[in-house]
């Protein structure tokens, strides 16, 4: 296993830059994200770090050794596209061995490991079935254990669980993620799926037009998001983001919503437009009738546990993530209250966070 | 609009039987989601019921008429496909024209273009009427194929999966939109998904369907805090819900003959204790979910905390289950 | 390292191999032109310099291949050429100067009109027949389909001529030797199992929720087949027809043995223009020149689907 370190990496196809200079490092060992929408250079940069594409220019270290411009075949990564792509004319114990084979390792080394690895994956019940009657799941697994035989030094995805359902793709997450607590692999997996990202990773990249907008824990991310586009990305429902015209300077403990104070993580340095984007978490909403800021029901999405209940505010369309308790009338006025130490504030014009108490809190690793 | 009656209808496709003696009533205006796995037979039931397969047995009524063996065209229903549902060679405009052209309908063609407008106003997609269909991004292409359903004002509109093709951001958007716009119609809907959330915020009553066979219906409140079998409870509600050996938390009388004990997290009252009987394994983040894995002998239980609890890994938590719900040993719910 | 690297992908050549690669291609292409120019340099020479050894590649260009190719000509004494009138035409000048006057038309353009009759003919109906068939086997329960799609395949395994003196001999009996209808029948049937097998590959591919989604709009399987069906299916049906072209366009073996009148083809006609003291090999030239076009130009019209169409079973949208 190896760290991979990824320097001033740039990526051009012709006059569209696909991967502007970009560098990261991912630590031995941990389970890295590469997040974001269609279009903004997560599959270039994993391709990059495979071989499967050459960069215009910037180095990309694996292990210590430059690799940027050597073949696929002579880094020793393992590339998984879709899980799902066995041999059906193979039986596992073949389909898991095939890597090897084709290295030309010799065949009591390709059982012993083939046999380390299944049990690893915990299908050694299964090595001498046919692949064509197994369970999706087992499918999944077996396809894993074709990446994970040959031992490289990281192991690259690609929106492997694009495909599947929405309930086996959560069995897979955490199946994966279980795999990974086990064997430690350097893992780099793209993915535009933010739940995906966060149930797994150890870091996540958030990528949106060939930048990496923030790389952080999950929790970072999920807390004190970088940029709006990190914000209103990161979370379902994404994070409500009023425009408030206010003007804040160091040490602003409240800023100004629709004449009523609303208190705020204290800022540590100047805003510098007059536009202000206040960003809140759905479940730091919470009604209260004696609140002046107030809105109107708009509609309610039953989630059992929860519901979602969005209301209508003279700054636009707020989501409320409450306790399915609560009963809540469409058309109804309700006072809002937000929880003012969890709140984000980004600069209107730039879109970048501005610095407050609660990202200057020590950052989760 | 009117309602859509399903009698008993069987399909079977050489040995397998798809839809096994289903009955479903869907009232004018009603917007009924079918949720069910791969393979439960939700996609051949809506396919019953446009016309595109013929029952083996049973019958379906539209609006009081039985239409089973009418050919679709004659159905007066409309379809939303999973995918493949532009056709590509044809213009956004002439996508949306097009079931207005059919040889049974024939409107004039300012009667068609105002359709088209006022369509393609509603799903805001009116920039995009000139277009050709593959120049469309993915969720305006579902929009598009939405709006081809949306012209023909029929009976019924059955959809088939219409988003799950789609990425998780526009899925949401899509899926108020939907709603809304079924609302403002009146419409009736029957839609088949797999994914619950769906079916939890669209629905005005949720079909749980599984081996063709249709397991319970009602609304997504009943569903979810009152399933009559282990199989619905597990198949609402994200954590699933942590199914357990009836006696393995304490709780008051547990009823005769039950087997299991079904808990969610409002069923279950945790507090930091040293002594208590579970160790918190793993704390996951999800962002808008905080997942608490318990290990409690040998089960794994999962329940959402407060994003302010302050529990981590290792910690010991005391828990008892508040009305939590029973099965017996074939997974039926049993009411105390 | 620096921005001198060109190259996007390694699973995509680098600019020096693509370079190789081209200049490949242009060689091949030049050697497999050679016969094409060389038939197309005949047709301008004078009959002399078309025999002259070693070969003339620079040469003055005459018409006389062109106007031996589309008349006959009588030889006659030097008086009573002076005797004519002065020469109507280009032809006509050419004509006498080899002390020969024009006689009348030759058959050369009815064989042609033939030609485009019959090939055209002949595609026309086997990709008709074709795609119709091709649907039906993609679409429906067809009994037997596995076996019939076999069989259709099956007339395509031996070579026709093996089957020639059958046909010639059921041909004679219905009357249908040296007819234009005998040999677009003959045509389409050879055709016909090419058609089928290539058309349900691409209507295969067509997914049928397009023809669910007309007939639930309210249109009949017809209906959706044309206005749905046929459009998505143009490139194969394109691809389909330039095969089947080729083929009626090229065949000679059945159209020596079955035509020598009236409904006789190019390719048949061709060998037979005999000058004097031999083959007359510019008229040769200029009539296969000639005869080359029309294909020539169908495949740079439908150019952009053939390549689409070789490629088949790789193509969606």
């Amino acid at each position: 296993m190896a760290e991979i370190r990824v320097e001033n990496l740039k990526k051009a196809f012709g006059d569209f830059v696909a991967v502007k200079e970009s560098s990261f490092t991912i630590p031995d060992g941990s389970f890295f994200c590469l997040l974001g929408p269609s279009g903004c250079g997560k599959t270039t940069t994993l391709r990059m770090i495979a071989g499967l594409e050459l960069p215009t220019s910037g180095k990309i270290f694996l292990g210590g050794e430059d690799v940027a411009f050597k073949r696929a075949s002579e880094r020793d990564i393992a590339f998984v596209f879709q899980l799902f792509a066995l041999y059906p004319h193979m039986n596992v114990r073949r389909n898991i061995g095939f890597p090897l084979l084709c290295q030309g390792v010799p065949g009591a080394e390709i059982r012993k490991r083939v046999e380390e690895t299944a049990k690893l994956l915990r299908i050694d019940h299964l090595l001498d079935k046919s692949v064509s009657g197994l369970a999706g799941g087992d499918r999944q697994r077996v396809a894993l254990g074709r990446a994970i035989v040959r031992r490289p030094l990281a192991f690259l995805m690609d929106e492997p669980l694009g495909t599947l359902d929405t309930e086996f793709r959560d069995l897979m997450c955490e199946e994966l993620r279980q795999l990974h607590n086990r064997i430690s692999a350097t893992t780099v997996y793209v993915t535009h799926d933010q739940l995906e990202a966060m149930s797994m990773a150890d870091h996540i990249a958030v990528m949106n037009h060939g930048v990496v907008e923030q790389l952080a824990s999950p929790r970072d991310i999920y807390d004190r998001p970088a940029t709006v586009f990190v914000a209103s990305f990161i979370g379902s429902p994404a994070m409500n983001l009023l425009t408030v015209n206010s003007r804040i300077a160091k040490g602003a403990k409240a800023i100004d919503l629709q004449g009523a104070p609303i208190a705020i993580p204290e800022a540590r340095e100047d805003a510098p437009g007059e536009k202000l984007t206040l960003g809140v978490r759905p479940e730091h909403v919470r009604f209260s009738d004696s609140s002046p800021f107030r809105g109107e029901v708009f509609g309610t999405e039953y989630l059992g546990t929860t519901q979602i209940v969005t209301v209508a505010t003279a700054q636009g369309h707020l989501k409320a993530r409450l306790p399915s308790q609560i009963a809540v009338r469409t058309g109804e006025t309700v006072g809002l209250t937000l929880a003012g130490e969890r709140l984000s504030l980004f600069d209107a014009a730039s879109g970048r966070a501005i610095r407050t108490a609660l990202y200057e809190e020590r950052p989760h690793v | 609009m009117s309602d859509v009656l399903l009698r008993n209808i069987t399909k079977r496709f050489g040995t397998t039987t798809a839809v096994d003696h289903l009955s479903l009533d869907i009232a004018d205006g009603e917007f009924v989601v079918l949720l069910g796995p791969t393979g439960a037979g939700k996609t051949t039931t809506l396919r019953l019921v446009a016309g595109l397969e013929r029952p083996d047995e049973g019958e379906v009524f539209i609006g009081g008429e039985r239409v089973s063996q009418l050919e679709p065209a004659a159905r007066d229903v409309a379809f939303v496909f999973q995918q493949y549902s532009l056709y590509p060679h044809l213009s956004v405009h002439e996508n949306l024209a097009f079931p207005l052209k059919s040889p049974v309908r024939r409107l004039a063609a300012a009667e068609i273009d105002a359709r088209v407008k006022r369509v393609a106003e509603m799903l805001r997609i009116q920039h995009k009427l000139n277009n050709k269909s593959t120049q469309l991004s993915g969720g305006e292409m579902q929009r598009v194929a939405i709006g081809r359903a949306l012209v023909r004002q029929p009976s019924i509109y059955l959809m088939d999966e219409p988003l799950s093709s789609l990425d998780a951001k526009l899925r949401g958007e899509l899926r108020l939109e939907l709603k809304r716009i079924q609302q403002e119609l009146g419409a009736t809907i029957l839609y088949v998904t797999h994914d619950q959330i769906e079916a939890m915020t669209m629905a005005n009553r949720i079909g749980v369907i599984d081996g063709g066979k249709l397991l319970q219906i009602g609304t997504p409140r009943e569903m979810f805090e009152d399933p009559n079998s282990a199989y619905v409870a597990q198949r609402l509600g994200q954590p699933q819900i942590n199914l357990l050996p009836a006696g393995a938390l304490p709780n008051g009388r547990i009823p005769d003959g039950a087997v299991t004990v079904g808990a969610r997290t409002e069923h279950l009252d945790l507090s930091k204790s040293g002594s208590g009987e579970g160790e918190v394994e793993w704390v996951e983040h999800l962002g808008d979910q905080i997942r608490l894995h318990v290990k409690l002998g040998p089960h794994m239980v999962t329940t959402l905390v407060d994003p302010d609890s302050e529990l981590v890994a290792g910690d010991r938590v005391a828990m008892r289950l508040k009305n939590p719900l029973y099965f017996d040993a074939n997974g039926a719910r049993l009411r105390s | 390292m620096t921005a001198a690297i060109t190259a996007h992908s390694v699973v995509e050549p680098s600019s020096a191999s693509k370079r190789v690669a081209g200049a490949i291609v242009i060689v091949y292409a030049l050697v497999s032109m050679i016969p094409l120019f060389w038939i197309f340099a005949t047709g301008w020479k004078t009959p002399p310099d078309s025999i002259s050894y070693p070969p003339k590649l620079v040469f003055a260009p005459s018409l006389e291949g062109y106007c031996n190719l589309f008349t006959t000509r009588t030889r006659q004494t030097p008086e009573y050429i002076l005797g004519l009138g002065p020469p109507q035409t280009i032809c006509d000048r050419i004509t006498r100067q080899r002390d020969m006057v024009i006689a009348g038309p030759s058959n050369y353009a009815p064989r042609f009109i033939n030609s485009l009759i019959i090939a055209f003919g002949s595609t026309f109906c086997a990709v008709v027949l074709g795609v119709l068939a091709a649907y039906g086997f993609s679409r429906f329960k067809v009994p037997l389909k596995d076996d019939l799609l076999f069989f259709i395949l099956s007339t395509r395994m031996m070579p026709p001529i093996a089957v020639a003196i059958p046909i010639y001999l059921m041909y004679r009996q219905l009357g249908l030797s040296d007819t234009a209808m005998g040999m677009i029948l003959l045509y389409t049937a050879v055709n016909v199992s090419l058609a089928v097998w290539l058309l349900k590959g691409f209507i295969d591919e067509i997914p049928k929720e397009y023809e669910e989604a007309a007939m639930i709009d309210g249109y009949t399987r017809l209906h959706a087949f044309f206005k749905v069906v046929l459009p998505q299916a143009a490139t194969g049906i394109a691809a389909t027809a330039i095969f089947c072209l080729i083929f009626a366009w090229n065949e000679y073996a059945f159209a020596v043995l079955l035509t020598s009148g009236a409904a006789q083809t190019a390719p048949p006609f061709i060998p037979t223009i005999i000058g004097e003291g031999g083959m007359d090999w510019p008229a040769v030239g200029a009539g296969t020149t000639l005869f080359l076009i029309p294909i020539l130009v169908f495949t740079v019209l439908l150019r952009k689907h053939l390549l689409r169409g070789i490629t088949f079973g790789a193509v969606r949208k």
